[in-house]
C-alpha cells in the first residue's frame, strides 16, 4: 500500500510537469500550427538560466522563476520574428526544418556555455525535507511540483475560456483570416502566442530543476516525452494533454517500481497501442493522412 | 538533350575522378572521400523519403545505426564474410523500418515529424541501456575485418581496399535507388507528396505506399550503417542518436532535396565543412544548426539544386 | 427497366446538428446522365464526397453494381470504378501533363509498385496517355508542368486524370466553373461525346442551366439537403417548385 501511494505521488508529480511541457506545445501548434521541436530545449534553457540566476548572481529561487522565463519568452520572441516568421507561408515542412535547426543550435549553445557535466539546483529552504503522505515519507518539493501543475492547468483554463485575450487566441487559431478581418492584430498574437508557449516551458524547466539533476540531454528527454503525450491524448486537445501527461506518468511511476526491466520502451509501447486502436489519440479530433 | 549529355559526361568525369583519387590525394582524404560516399547514400535513402514523398523524417539515423549494430555484431561473433553482414544488415533496417513505419505513418506529415523521432530515440534507449547485447554508450568494438565474400581475396583492412569496396556497394546502391525513383513506383511517391488525396482517388492506398517508401530508404539506410561500421571500427548508439538523423537532414538540405544527386554533393560539402571547422571549435552541431536554419530559410533549393535549376531553367 | 449502377438510399450527413444532406435517395442506371442541381449551400458536394468515400455518411446506404460501399476508403471506391473531378481543380500542379495522367494509368494498370523499371520505357502506358490526352485535346501540351496551364486545361486534365482509371461511373462536380463562354462549350460537347460512347454513366453537378439542360437525361434538385425534385429536364423545367426555390434564392441575392 504505502509503495503504492508513493508511486502515484511520482508519478502524479511527472505526469503534472509533462503536462506543463505538452500543453505550451500544444497552445503553439493550435495557433501557430507548427510542432516546437525546440520546445524541450526552451524548458531547459529555463532551467540553465535559473541555475546560472542562482548560482552566479545569487538570485533567490522565487526570483529565479519570475526572471529565467520571462528571459526564455524573451529569446522566443526574437525566434518567432527573426526566424519562424519567414516561412509561415511555405509548406508546414520548412517550419518544422526551422524549429529542429533550432533545437541543435540551444542543446549545442548549451553545452558550449554550461558544460557537458550535470548541475544541482538545492530547493528553496521553504520546500525543502520531507512530508508525510497517508503514511509515506514524500518530498516536499515534489508536492510543490504537482501544485505548480494544477495551477497551471486552472489558470490556462480561466485564460482560455473566461477573459477576452483567451478568446482572441481561440480565434486566432481557428480561422487566422478571419480574426483578421476582425481586427486581431494576428502577426502580434502569433509572436505572444509563441513566446507564451515559451514561457511556460521555461516555469516548467525552472520547477523542474530541484526535482531532477540539469544537464544537455534534459530537453531531448522532456520533448520526446510531450510528444508521446500528445501522440496518447491527441494533438490539439487540453484534456487530452491533461490524460496523456496522466498516462505516462502512470507508466513511469508505476513501471518504474514494478516492471523496471522493460520501464525504458513500455512509454513507445503504450503509444503504439493507442495509434494502432484510436490513431487520432484519446481526445483528438482528426489529423488522418 | 545537350543538358542530358552534359550532365551524363559530367557524371562520368565524377566518377572516374572517384576511381583515380587515391592516386591524387593523401590517406587522410581517403578517409573523407570513403566517409562522404557512406554518408551521401545515407542522405539519398532519407531523400527517397524526404524529397520524394514528402515525409520529413527525424530518426532516419535508427535505421543506419541498425544497420551498423548488424555488421559489427555479426562480424565479431560469427566472423561473417562483408557481403553477407551487409545483406544482413540491410535485412534487419528494413524490418525495423516496417515497424517503425506502420505506426508513423497512419497520420499526417506533422505527426510523422514527431513520431519519426521519438521511435528512433526508443532505438537508441535501447542501444544504450541494453549492454548484455549492445555493450551500451562503448558500443561494439573490436571485431575482426576478415574476407569480403564472393570469393574475392580483398584485404578490408586497407583504407585503400576498403575505400574501393565502399566506392562500388556505394555506385551500385545508388543506381538502384536512382532507378526507384524513376520507376512507376517513384512516379507515384513524387505524386502523393504533392496530392496525396488525388492519388487516393486514382485507386491507391497513399499510406500503403508511404509505408513501403519508408521501408525502401530504411533498407538503404542499414547498407550505409553497415558499410560505416567496419570502417569507423565501431557501432555506437551516436549513429541512432537523432543529432545523426539531422545530419542527413542538412547534408539533403545543403545539396537539394529536388535533385537525387543533391545528398551526396550535401554530404560532401558537410563531410568537408566538418573536417574543417572541428579543427577550429568542438561546438561543430552549433554551426551544423546555424547552416540548417540558414539553409531553409534563404537557400531552399540548396547548393547543387540552384546551380541544376539554373542548368536546367526549372 | 435496367438494374441501377448506383443506387443510394436515404443518404443523410450531419455537422454537428446540422443535416447538409437530409435522406436523399437516387438511382443512376447504366450509361444515363444525371445532374444533380441545386442553389449553393444545397448539399451537393456532400453528396459527392459520401459516394466517392471522403465522407462518411451519418446514415443510408450507398450501393454500386449491387455491391455496398457505404464508407468504403476513396481508393477502394475508386477500384470499383468510380471516378471523380473536384469543385476546385485537383491535379498534380508540380508533375507533367502527361505524368498526371501516367499517374491514373499506373494505378489502373495495377504498376504502382514497379520499383526496377523506368517509367518512362513503358510504352503501354505512354502511349495510352497519349491517346487520352488527344482525346481531350491536350496532347501538345504534355510536356509541360500541369501547374502553368491556363484554368480551363487544368479542368480539362482533371477530366483526363478521372477517365484514365477507366471508370464505369464518373462523378463530376462543377466541371465549367470558372470557365469562359467558348471552354463551357468545349466541356459540353466532350461530356455528351463521351456520353454517346455508352461507355460511362455520368453524374453530374452543374450550375450553368443551358450546360444542364444540354447533357443530362435526368436531374435530381436538391435544396437545404434535401431531395426537391426530380425528374426529366423538361419536368424540371415546368416544376413549379423548382421554380420557387431557384426564385426564391434569386430574390434573396437580389435584397443582398
Amino acid at each position: 500500500m504505502q509503495s503504492f501511494i508513493a508511486a502515484l505521488l511520482n508519478s502524479l508529480d511527472i505526469a503534472l510537469l509533462l503536462f506543463v511541457i505538452a500543453v505550451g506545445l500544444n497552445i503553439i501548434f493550435g495557433v501557430l500550427n507548427v510542432i516546437n521541436f525546440a520546445h524541450g530545449a526552451l524548458y531547459m534553457l529555463g532551467a540553465y538560466f535559473a541555475y546560472t540566476a542562482m548560482g552566479l548572481l545569487g538570485l533567490s529561487f522565487w526570483l529565479a522563476l519570475v526572471v529565467a522565463p520571462l528571459l526564455v519568452a524573451v529569446v522566443a520572441v526574437a525566434i518567432e520574428r527573426l526566424m519562424l516568421r519567414t516561412v509561415y507561408d511555405r509548406h508546414i515542412t520548412d517550419s518544422l526544418l526551422l524549429t529542429f535547426a533550432l533545437l541543435l543550435i540551444i542543446d549545442e549553445s548549451v553545452r558550449m556555455i554550461w558544460g557537458p557535466s550535470i548541475q544541482v539546483v538545492n530547493p528553496p529552504a521553504l520546500l525543502a525535507g520531507t512530508v508525510s503522505v497517508f503514511g509515506v515519507n514524500y518530498p516536499l518539493y515534489g508536492l510543490f511540483v504537482i501544485a505548480v501543475g494544477l495551477a497551471m492547468m486552472l489558470g490556462l483554463w480561466l485564460l482560455f475560456t473566461r477573459t477576452r485575450l483567451g478568446r482572441i487566441v481561440r480565434a486566432a487559431a481557428l480561422d487566422r483570416e478571419m480574426a483578421q478581418t476582425l481586427g486581431i492584430n494576428v502577426p502580434l498574437v502569433i509572436t505572444g502566442v509563441f513566446a507564451f508557449g515559451a514561457w511556460i516551458a521555461a516555469v516548467g524547466g525552472v520547477v523542474a530543476a530541484p526535482m531532477r539533476a540539469i544537464g544537455p540531454a534534459m530537453g531531448e528527454k522532456i520533448i520526446i516525452e510531450s510528444f508521446i503525450v500528445v501522440v496518447i491524448g491527441g494533438l490539439g486537445s487540453f484534456p487530452g494533454t491533461l490524460l496523456g501527461a496522466l498516462v505516462l506518468g502512470g507508466i513511469h511511476g508505476f513501471g518504474g517500481r514494478f516492471l523496471p526491466e522493460i520501464n525504458l520502451v513500455l512509454p513507445y509501447i503504450g503509444m503504439a497501442l493507442v495509434l494502432l486502436l484510436k490513431p487520432q489519440g484519446l481526445m483528438g479530433k482528426g489529423a488522418s493522412a | 538533350m545537350t543538358t542530358r549529355l552534359l550532365i551524363a559526361g559530367l557524371l562520368a568525369l565524377v566518377l572516374a575522378a572517384l576511381f583515380l583519387l587515391p592516386y591524387g590525394v593523401s590517406y587522410f582524404y581517403i578517409f573523407v572521400a570513403t566517409e562522404i560516399l557512406i554518408m551521401g547514400l545515407f542522405a539519398a535513402s532519407f531523400n527517397l523519403v524526404f524529397g520524394y514523398t514528402g515525409m520529413l523524417s527525424f530518426g532516419h539515423a535508427a535505421f543506419f545505426g541498425m544497420g551498423s549494430y548488424t555488421t559489427a555484431m555479426l562480424l565479431l561473433h560469427l566472423q561473417v564474410p562483408l557481403v553477407w553482414t551487409l545483406l544482413a544488415a540491410m535485412l534487419t533496417s528494413m524490418l525495423l523500418a516496417a515497424v517503425i513505419g506502420f505506426f508513423c505513418v497512419r497520420l499526417n506529415e506533422v505527426y510523422f515529424a514527431m513520431l519519426t523521432l521519438a521511435f528512433g530515440m526508443m532505438v537508441f534507449s535501447v542501444a544504450h541501456q541494453w549492454r548484455s547485447v549492445t555493450n551500451g554508450s562503448d558500443g561494439i568494438t573490436g571485431f575482426p575485418l576478415t574476407e569480403f565474400g564472393l570469393g574475392l581475396d580483398l584485404q578490408l583492412a586497407n583504407p585503400l581496399v576498403y575505400y574501393y569496396v565502399v566506392l562500388v556497394v556505394v555506385v551500385l546502391a545508388a543506381a538502384l535507388l536512382y532507378l526507384v525513383t524513376r520507376s512507376p513506383f517513384g512516379l507515384i511517391l513524387k505524386a502523393i507528396s504533392e496530392n496525396p488525396e488525388r492519388v487516393a482517388f486514382c485507386g491507391l492506398n497513399e499510406r500503403r505506399f508511404r509505408l513501403i517508401a519508408f521501408i525502401v530508404a530504411g533498407l538503404f539506410a542499414g547498407l550505409a550503417g553497415g558499410l560505416f561500421a567496419p570502417f569507423n571500427r565501431v557501432a555506437s548508439p551516436d549513429m541512432i542518436h537523432w543529432s545523426h538523423s539531422a545530419e542527413a537532414v542538412l547534408m539533403t538540405i545543403l545539396g537539394g532535396s529536388a535533385y537525387f544527386l543533391g545528398p551526396f554533393f550535401g554530404a560532401m560539402v558537410f563531410v568537408l565543412l566538418e573536417t574543417w571547422i572541428t579543427s577550429y571549435t568542438d561546438h561543430w552541431m552549433l554551426v551544423l544548426g546555424i547552416i540548417l536554419a540558414l539553409m531553409v530559410m534563404f537557400f531552399r533549393r540548396g547548393i547543387l539544386g540552384t546551380v541544376l535549376d539554373r542548368v536546367l531553367r526549372r | 427497366m435496367t438494374e441501377p449502377l448506383l443506387s443510394i438510399r436515404d443518404l443523410t450527413k450531419t455537422f454537428g446538428g446540422v443535416h447538409a444532406v437530409d435522406g436523399v435517395s437516387l438511382d443512376v442506371r447504366p450509361r444515363e446522365t444525371v445532374a444533380l442541381i441545386g442553389p449553393n449551400g444545397a448539399g451537393k458536394t456532400t453528396f459527392y464526397n459520401m459516394i466517392s468515400g471522403r465522407m462518411t455518411p451519418t446514415s443510408g446506404s450507398i450501393h454500386y453494381d449491387g455491391e455496398e460501399i457505404t464508407g468504403l476508403p476513396p481508393h477502394r471506391i475508386s477500384r470499383l470504378g468510380i471516378s471523380r473531378s473536384f469543385q476546385i481543380t485537383n491535379i498534380f500542379q508540380e508533375l507533367t501533363v502527361r505524368q498526371n495522367v501516367e499517374v491514373a494509368l499506373t494505378a489502373f494498370h495495377g504498376k504502382a509498385l514497379a520499383m526496377l523499371r523506368l517509367a518512362s520505357r513503358d510504352r503501354e502506358i505512354i502511349d495510352e496517355a497519349y491517346a487520352l490526352l488527344e482525346r481531350l485535346g491536350l496532347e501538345a501540351l504534355a510536356d509541360q508542368r500541369a501547374g502553368v496551364l491556363s484554368y480551363g486545361d487544368k479542368r480539362l486534365l482533371e477530366i483526363a486524370i478521372v477517365l484514365a482509371t477507366r471508370p464505369r461511373l464518373v462523378l463530376l462536380d462543377e466541371p465549367t466553373a470558372g470557365m469562359t463562354p467558348e471552354e463551357t462549350r468545349h466541356v459540353t460537347q466532350l461530356i455528351r461525346r463521351l456520353a454517346d460512347s455508352g461507355d460511362y454513366t455520368f453524374l453530374v453537378t452543374e450550375h450553368d442551366m443551358s450546360v444542364v439542360f444540354g447533357i443530362a437525361d435526368r436531374i435530381l434538385v436538391m435544396h437545404r439537403g434535401q431531395r426537391l425534385a426530380e425528374g426529366t429536364p423538361e419536368e424540371i423545367r415546368n416544376d413549379p417548385e423548382v421554380k420557387r426555390a431557384y426564385l426564391g434564392e434569386e430574390e434573396e441575392e437580389a435584397a443582398s
